[in-house]
């Protein structure tokens, strides 16, 4: 069954990939899709699976959002956590999903990724993030702000440990992700054309009232820029991960 | 007699009002925390410090004056000072961007608290800001980066680090300076995700609706308690007296927290950090933590 690429508009036959044939746009990938193809068949052990938000600012409406949002997607929150293995090595791996209400981030995100980042420092197993998220999740108020502040300190955790974190950055990646775990690894990667950013593009034109330029907080824009190590192609994307796994595991000091 | 007590209760029952911010709508927070003439961090630093220097710059790019930086003397303490500064008229407004920094003001803040570690002193954060700015130059060098490293740092600094919402606390641009061992707020200052503006055009679909907002977004000091998001409120008075009363709990609790040993104020913070949020069906987190301190080199 073909699909209309939403960047060029042409009805197109998509492999596992899922990039445009026409014009090489990514279309976004479900968890499933996502996980066949960065980890071994069969690997993947999901943690905290039944976590969910809860209404922690008592905001009318929420809890309809989320159950209409767990319906739509058949996802309880808007990232998926678990052991996995690449290419034969151990790691801890969290997926993001836009799909469950724009990917924000709430007290459910700000936990299991937290938790995935623990759980890495305590296996010494590298973490393996992939973003794709609008931000923090404004339903749960001061509560969304917070999480970003505490992914950020399980990062400094896996620095202290010295447990490898890798990202992997997929359209979009803005607001409260960009500005707290995502621009923490020891290795950012990202996928060509994604917007990755702070701000939104419509507050910045709105600031300094004109047109943004082509390509602006595209990940090619952040190579560029210096914030991302390197573009890599989704068929690349698991021998990637496979070699900077095994090009950051430390040797056991022969000392002590 | 009766008369005396009586009255007292009424003193009593205005201070508090006043005190929780009750009977202030949330909305007039917002106005009040934005102010023209509310005053700032450079005026608080004066009136808290018996000498105060200025540092500028990020050594990597420039110095944004939207960041105020220095060390200080308070009774006989070296004390790192980090605010917001928005300007006190127009002309300095301009200059300040209206206390939106850039990254280099991040990175500046980054810095100076790297170098009160390295020398023993404790930091104390003044935050009053709307957010960290919007702007093109802003993305280009990487203001989510700057935050986040911020973030990170700040959440392990083996030193003492006191908060204080002066005004307006604006999402991740005021969290960038917000990460501590304690975080207050005066009475009427806010402290939010996204502004009541923001959050009036995106949720409720109505940018008119941001008195509303500001409402439903329990913004305020006395929510942010009731939340156990800061650990106090200090209460607003003349500048003397509120410049007093933040100065006699940096006292406090420096004297507190400067006994402690490094790695035990470290872990408390991380726990306090790690403890908020709102889930359900999750699994007890303390443990785990407890045993990456354990394989923690530095926090061993």
């Amino acid at each position: 069954m073909p699909d209309l690429c939403p960047n060029c508009q042409k009805e197109v036959a998509l492999d596992a990939y899922r990039i445009c044939p026409s014009c090489n746009h990514y279309f976004p990938l479900t968890i499933a899709q996502r996980l066949a193809l960065t980890v071994d068949k069969d690997s993947f052990v999901e943690m905290s699976a039944e976590m969910r938000s809860r209404n922690p600012i008592s905001l009318a409406g929420y809890e309809d959002k989320l159950k209409e949002n767990e319906k739509k997607s058949s996802l309880n929150d808007a990232v998926t956590i678990g052991s996995c293995t690449i290419e034969g090595d151990s790691a801890i791996i969290a997926i993001m999903s836009f799909a469950f209400m724009g990917g924000s981030m709430g007290s459910v995100v700000g936990e299991k990724i937290t938790q995935a980042m623990i759980e890495g420092a305590l296996r010494g197993w590298p973490v393996v993030i992939f973003t794709a998220s609008g931000g923090a999740r404004m339903q749960e108020g001061i509560f969304s702000l917070m999480q970003m502040a505490k992914t950020a300190s399980a990062a400094a955790l896996l620095e202290e440990t010295k447990t490898p974190l890798f990202l992997v950055l997929t359209n979009p990646t803005t607001g409260g992700v960009t500005a707290s775990f995502a621009m923490l690894g020891d290795v950012i990667l990202a996928e060509p054309g994604a917007i990755i950013g702070f701000a939104g593009p419509r507050v910045i034109e709105g600031t300094i009232r004109e047109k943004l330029p082509e390509g602006f907080q595209r990940s090619e824009f952040q190579l560029s820029k210096g914030f991302v190590d390197a573009l890599v192609s989704r068929d690349k994307l698991k021998q990637t991960l496979s070699f900077l796994i095994k090009t950051h595991t430390r040797k056991e000091a022969a000392h002590g | 007699m009766a008369d005396l007590k009586q009255s007292l209760d009424t003193i009593e029952s205005v201070v508090k009002t006043s005190y929780t911010c009750e009977g202030t709508s949330s909305w007039d927070c917002v106005l009040r925390s934005r102010q023209q003439g509310r005053p700032g961090a450079k005026t608080f630093i004066d009136l808290i410090c018996d000498s105060f220097m200025e540092l500028h710059g990020d050594r990597l790019y420039g110095d944004d004056p939207a960041m105020i930086g220095g060390i200080g003397m308070v009774g006989g303490r070296a004390i790192t000072f980090i605010g917001n500064r928005k300007g006190a008229n127009f002309k300095e407004n301009v200059l300040c961007n209206y206390g939106m920094s850039n990254p280099e003001g991040y990175r500046k803040a980054l810095r100076l608290a790297k170098q009160a570690e390295k020398f023993g002193r404790p930091v104390v954060c003044f935050i009053d800001t709307p957010g960290a700015y919007p702007g093109l130059g802003a993305e280009e060098r990487g203001i989510g980066q700057a935050i986040a490293e911020n973030l990170k740092v700040f959440s392990t600094l083996k030193t003492p680090i006191l908060c204080f919402i002066i005004g307006e606390g604006g999402s991740g641009g005021a969290l960038g300076i917000g990460v501590g061992d304690k975080l207050y707020m005066l009475e009427h200052a806010v402290y939010s995700v996204i502004t009541p503006e923001g959050f009036a055009s995106i949720l409720l679909r109505d940018p008119s609706k941001a008195k509303e907002a500001a409402e439903a977004m329990k913004m305020t000091s006395h929510h942010l308690k009731e939340f156990s998001v800061i650990h106090d409120i200090i209460p607003e008075r003349s500048t003397e007296q509120t410049a007093q009363a933040i100065k006699e709990t940096i006292i406090r609790d420096l004297d507190v927290l400067c006994n402690k040993p490094l790695d035990n104020l470290v872990r408390y913070r991380l726990k306090k950090i790690r403890g908020i949020g709102e889930v359900s069906g999750g699994k007890e987190w303390w443990q785990p933590l407890l045993e990456v301190f354990t394989k923690t080199e530095s926090l061993r």
